[in-house]
């Protein structure tokens, strides 16, 4: 169990990192990685949705929809369940955690409509994860999600000093330079599964 | 059940649901806002450039009704938004001095001249990394722009060489202050007489005529010309210090090399 949960854990940053493997996410990876605090900001206040998320989700689907032959709502409701919870989270981070709530900042409602966070609870459902697995596989989502933008802040840090040719600059270059960062990722293919021989 | 019913149903029950809960925890989790936060916020500046040492115009506006910051911070907004913001909280405005960025560099083109070509990022920061810059003089403007950059208000431009600060756009922010690696750009109240020393140069007199003809060379002349004890010279440069001096500009006439300048008139 504990192997499994590890190796869903690991497969998440490394191999089927949300942002650098599965392209999902790719607004705040581009938008806010200019600068490495708001790129900490944003991945950790990801995670913390998309573990909320999964964990809103999951009970409704199993629960409500799969037993009434509902399955094929699971978009729309997953949507609406996300919106009232990040809206939720919203107001009780102001009244009782204000010192997150400020951290926090302007990423939470931005991450309302992310679609990292809809892609993890649909793809939990999809990959026929328990409960338990979901929530750890929602963590390694978000931590990978973390490492991917960390990363490319520092990436982009290099492109902005250097000289780059006049078509190229601004965006061009931040796509072909997150192209590479991706690339690289590509070369964690199999490693945690030969890890953990699951 | 009708499977389309049934649907219907559920989507609008989880909605319902949602809706209740979101109102019960509007209730439940009110956070009371003081309505004055807001008026400050609208009649402070809006530039969010930070001269009043708050994160930006809210957090500013903030901190005046919930911690008693004084109300006079808010330089781009100038005595104006200071009165409005003093009319919202019922005090006294006190007294706003106008603040203007002033560039302590007088080495043009003509004065001064560069000591090899730099071909690297056309940038201060980097011409700064490499042997302390590509000037003759090493405390001066290194005239790559980075203030230019650094300004949101469009005040500061390279005019001959070096910086030079538009007196009609500049609020006194202090962002290009932050910006220059030399730490020339100083936040000086704007004053119609009192002068300044536009040189940073700390080296001795015979090397900075050497290396600008219009650099400071601490030959103590001002000091020796002023009534009210105001110029002090500290390593080869002379200061001016604004609380003392009284604007008589015997100074400006005195100074040799003419590095003693009213900013406020140029």
């Amino acid at each position: 169990m504990a192997v499994k949960l590890a190796s869903i854990f690991f497969t998440m940053i490394l191999v089927d990192n949300y942002v650098l493997a599965k392209f999902l996410g790719i607004c705040p990876f581009l938008g806010v990685s200019k600068k490495l605090d708001s790129a900490v900001g944003m991945s950790l206040a990801v995670t913390f949705v998309m573990v909320m998320a999964t964990a809103a989700t999951w009970p409704i689907y199993m629960g409500i929809l799969e037993p009434n032959g509902l399955g094929y709502l699971q978009t729309i409701v997953f949507i609406l369940i996300i919106a009232i919870l990040v809206q939720l989270l919203e107001n009780f981070l102001k009244k009782f955690i204000p010192a997150l709530y400020k951290a926090l900042g302007v990423y939470l409602p931005l991450i309302t409509t992310n679609c990292t966070i809809l892609g993890v609870t649909i793809l939990n459902i999809d990959n026929g994860y328990n409960f338990v697995e979901s929530i750890v596989c929602a963590a390694g989502a978000g931590i990978g999600f973390l490492v991917a933008m960390v990363l490319f802040s520092g990436v982009r840090r290099r492109v902005e000093q250097a000289i780059v040719p006049e078509c190229f600059k601004g965006l061009p270059i931040t796509l072909v330079a997150a192209a590479m960062t991706s690339l690289s990722f590509m070369g964690f293919g199999g490693i945690v599964s030969a890890i953990f021989g699951v | 059940m009708n499977p389309i019913l049934l649907a219907i149903v559920i989507v609008t029950v989880i909605g319902l649901i949602g809706a209740v809960i979101l109102v019960a925890a509007s209730i439940f989790m009110y956070v009371p806002v003081d309505e004055r936060v807001e008026k400050i916020t609208a009649v402070l500046a809006g530039a969010n450039c930070g001269a009043c040492g708050c994160a930006g115009c809210a957090d500013y506006a903030k901190s005046i009704v919930e911690e008693g910051n004084a109300v006079n911070k808010c330089t781009p907004g100038g005595a104006k938004t200071a009165a409005a913001i003093a009319e919202i909280m019922g005090v006294e405005a006190g007294s706003s001095e106008s603040m203007k960025a002033v560039v302590a560099c007088s080495g043009t083109c003509e004065k001064t001249s560069k000591r090899f070509e730099f071909e690297g990022i056309q940038t201060c920061q980097s011409v700064k990394g490499l042997y302390g810059g590509d000037g003759m003089c090493k405390y001066g403007c290194l005239g790559y722009g980075d203030c230019t950059r650094a300004c949101p208000f469009d005040a500061i431009h390279l005019v001959d060489g070096i910086a030079k600060v538009d007196r009609e756009k500049c609020v006194g922010c202090g962002a290009c202050a932050a910006a220059c690696p030399n730490s020339i750009i100083s936040i000086v109240p704007e004053h119609k007489r009192k002068p300044v020393v536009l040189c940073q140069n700390k080296d001795k007199g015979g090397d900075t005529r050497k290396a600008c003809t219009a650099g400071c060379i601490g030959c103590m002349k001002c000091t020796k010309v002023c009534h009210f004890d105001a110029i002090t010279v500290e390593n080869n440069l002379a200061r001016i210090d604004q609380e003392k001096c009284k604007g008589c500009q015997l100074c400006v006439k005195e100074c040799p090399v003419g590095v003693i300048h009213v900013p406020a008139n140029e």
